[in-house]
């Protein structure tokens, strides 16, 4: 009988948020939410991209929880051992647990994807959707700006401002955002301009709303879901830079577990202990690989260029 | 989205002026490289003066007296206001002058046309392998349509949007030369035979063939093959990855349709006619993969060891050798911006829709 009822409740509530007469905004909102969630779970391999990301999110949050050792504390006297039951992944040159190092290290990569996202994407959406909603010289100049940013050489000029700044996580993390601002500022310029002449900016405009008000609240909201596809296709780049900075020495220094600078030390005993620098570089990839087909997934619901 | 822009404001400009439209454009993209190469000067320049190391002491030392150091100060042109000093910058790079090198101390240019060769080498090669292999596979994909060579295609390209070159290399290394002996190790040639032939074009592969050194080319092969084919994995990934979209669109038109019905056989309408309608979008994609590799060696040739610009801006970056890594990065930074301007060039040039 339960279980008739609570199936006959949650039929009660498709029919609700798939309404196509919504009572509200906010059951509009919620059932255009529910439409793209139903298209995106028809996807396998988007499902599997959210499940990686998913998983970083939670090993990142309870690394403490999951971590059978400290990333930090050396022993010597278990340098370089082989993955075994005591170390499930081996150790490194310091004798520390590589399995709890890559676990300690998903919190850095997590860290550095979202303050880089964070950083850049709304600078691009600031600069965008100013410079499609003004038009004219202003948007020429910003554009105009933008174009130089983006036929730089992205990670040249990341080692660049690095090697200015000192090498460090932070300023690895604004070296990578200052680059990689250009293309969030195209494409929220080009959702502007088609935004920009619509009969609803029209009227909020009759009704005196400011420039500054129409960008921020009637603009920014719906340039989002092209700017999210992007910022999400563009975090395994962001993540791979990264680890290159790190690799290169220039990123997170030690003793953080930063997967690069992992994969950095590891390699001269790559010969005879590979585990050492193979095993970070298998997270790298997975998570990157995540993020890879999370993008894809969302470009396939939410982009209407893509849309079938 | 950036010819677009360029095409209409052209298109206005058209009306006033009554320049051929091939010149217009030429004229365009140069004033916009203009523009680029100046916005990239102002980058470096700014890097150079945020740099927390003292360009003085680095060129007079820690023992200097206070007078020298002024005398230097004055000399570098560092207490004049900041236009000027970035004027003075501007001039110098114009003429080539980077400075010199703390770590080298050559000056910075000669330093770079020397190790550049071995990095255009590498990219060359990895461009080559990237568009033999990538084109026929895209259009392999684009045929199969939703069968297993197009997912094959799909997951390569994941697979090279998701991996650490880096790591790569190292794996690749380990398998290829350490466990099964297939290729050579790091470096350009086996230590035997460095500096046995005159350097010509600095690229050993030429150089060797120039010498008539067969044994030389040999060995120079076998320790590119890895690095380059790594590079070339790469550039496939992105290249097949374009073509099989531009194909797509091409093979959804009517033409191809109508070619079919006329009975022209599959290979000639997929080669003869919808594949000579990407030749010219390819190009462009090819140019930028080149420029993208070009940069990305910087990370290979810290694995390989390759003695290519990539490691010596690494070697220059730990060492805090600022007049090398600006340098290294203005010449990087030109090269892919020309490359960048050129593909946006040879697109208008060549495609009669852009016309």
């Amino acid at each position: 009988m339960t279980q008739i009822e609570e199936a006959s409740r949650s039929t009660g509530l498709r029919e609700w948020l798939l309404s196509n007469e919504p009572q509200s905004a906010r059951q509009a909102r919620l059932g255009r939410a529910y439409a793209t969630w139903s298209a995106f779970r028809e996807n396998r391999l988007a499902m599997l991209g959210l499940a990686i990301v998913l998983l970083l999110v939670v090993v990142a949050l309870f690394a403490p929880l999951i971590a059978t050792h400290s990333p930090n504390v050396q022993a010597l006297g278990d340098r370089l051992q082989p993955p075994s039951a005591a170390h499930w992944l081996g150790t490194d040159e310091f004798g520390r647990d590589i399995f709890s190092r890559l676990v300690y290290g998903s919190r850095i990569t997590l860290y550095i994807v979202v303050l880089v996202t964070l950083t850049a994407a709304p600078i691009g959406l600031l600069i965008g959707t100013v410079a499609g909603y003004a038009g004219g010289w202003g948007d020429a100049v910003l554009m105009r700006v933008t174009d130089i940013f983006l036929a730089f050489p992205k990670l040249i000029l990341a080692l660049a401002f690095v090697s200015a700044l000192g090498p460090g996580i932070e300023n690895a993390i604004l070296a990578i955002a200052i680059t990689s601002w250009p293309p969030y500022a195209r494409i929220a310029r080009a959702e502007t301009l088609t935004i920009r002449n619509s009969d609803f900016i029209a009227a909020v405009k009759l009704q005196g709303a400011s420039a500054a008000r129409i960008i921020t609240r009637h603009v920014m909201p719906l340039c989002l879901s092209s700017l999210i596809v992007r910022v999400t296709l563009d975090m395994a780049g962001i993540i791979l830079t990264a680890a290159g900075l790190g690799f290169l020495g220039l990123g997170a220094q030690p003793p953080l577990p930063e997967w690069g600078a992992m994969i950095s030390a590891g390699r001269r005993f790559i010969l005879d202990q590979w585990w050492v620098a193979t095993i970070p570089g298998i997270a790298i990839f997975v998570v990157s690989l995540g993020f890879n087909l999370l993008g894809d997934g969302l470009r396939d619901v939410l982009d209407p260029k893509h849309r079938s | 989205m950036l010819n677009l822009g360029r095409t209409s404001l052209g298109k206005a400009a058209g009306q006033r002026r009554r320049l051929p439209r091939p010149v217009r454009n030429a004229i365009g993209v140069l004033v916009s490289l203009g523009l680029t190469f100046l916005g990239l000067l102002m980058v470096t320049f700014l890097i150079g003066r945020v740099v927390p190391i003292d360009p003085v002491l680095a060129v007079v030392g820690d023992r200097a007296s206070p007078e020298v150091y002024e005398r230097v100060r004055i000399e570098l042109g560092l207490d004049r206001p900041l236009y000027e000093q970035f004027w003075i910058y501007l001039s110098n790079v114009v003429t080539g002058d980077f400075g010199q090198s703390a770590l080298t101390s050559r000056p910075v240019l000669e330093d770079i046309a020397r190790v550049f060769p071995a990095t255009l080498e590498l990219a060359t090669l990895g461009t080559l392998i990237g568009v033999l292999l990538g084109v026929p596979m895209g259009v392999l994909a684009a045929v199969r349509q939703g069968r297993w060579q197009d997912q094959m295609v799909r997951v390569l390209g994941l697979f090279g949007y998701s991996l650490p070159i880096f790591w790569l290399g190292l794996v690749g290394l380990l398998l290829f030369y350490a466990r099964l002996g297939w290729v050579s190790g790091p470096g350009r040639l086996d230590v035997f035979y460095e500096g046995m032939i005159p350097t010509v074009t600095g690229m050993i592969l030429v150089d060797s063939l120039i010498a008539g050194d067969l044994d030389i080319f040999r060995n120079a092969l076998g320790h590119i093959v890895l690095p380059a084919s790594l590079l070339g994995y790469f550039s496939l990934a992105y290249i097949s990855r374009m073509t099989r979209s531009f194909m797509l669109e091409q093979l959804r038109q009517e033409y191809v349709t109508t070619a079919r019905v006329k009975g022209v056989s599959h290979g000639r309408v997929i080669w003869r006619h919808a594949f000579a309608n990407i030749r010219v979008p390819l190009i462009t994609v090819i140019a930028l993969s080149y420029a993208h590799l070009l940069e990305g060696s910087v990370l290979t040739e810290t694995v390989f060891a390759w003695p290519g610009l990539g490691q010596y801006l690494t070697n220059s970056l730990l060492k805090a050798d600022m007049n090398a890594v600006l340098g290294s990065t203005v010449v990087v930074g030109a090269v892919f911006i020309g490359l960048n301007m050129l593909s946006d060039l040879l697109y208008r040039l060549l495609d009669p829709r852009a016309r």
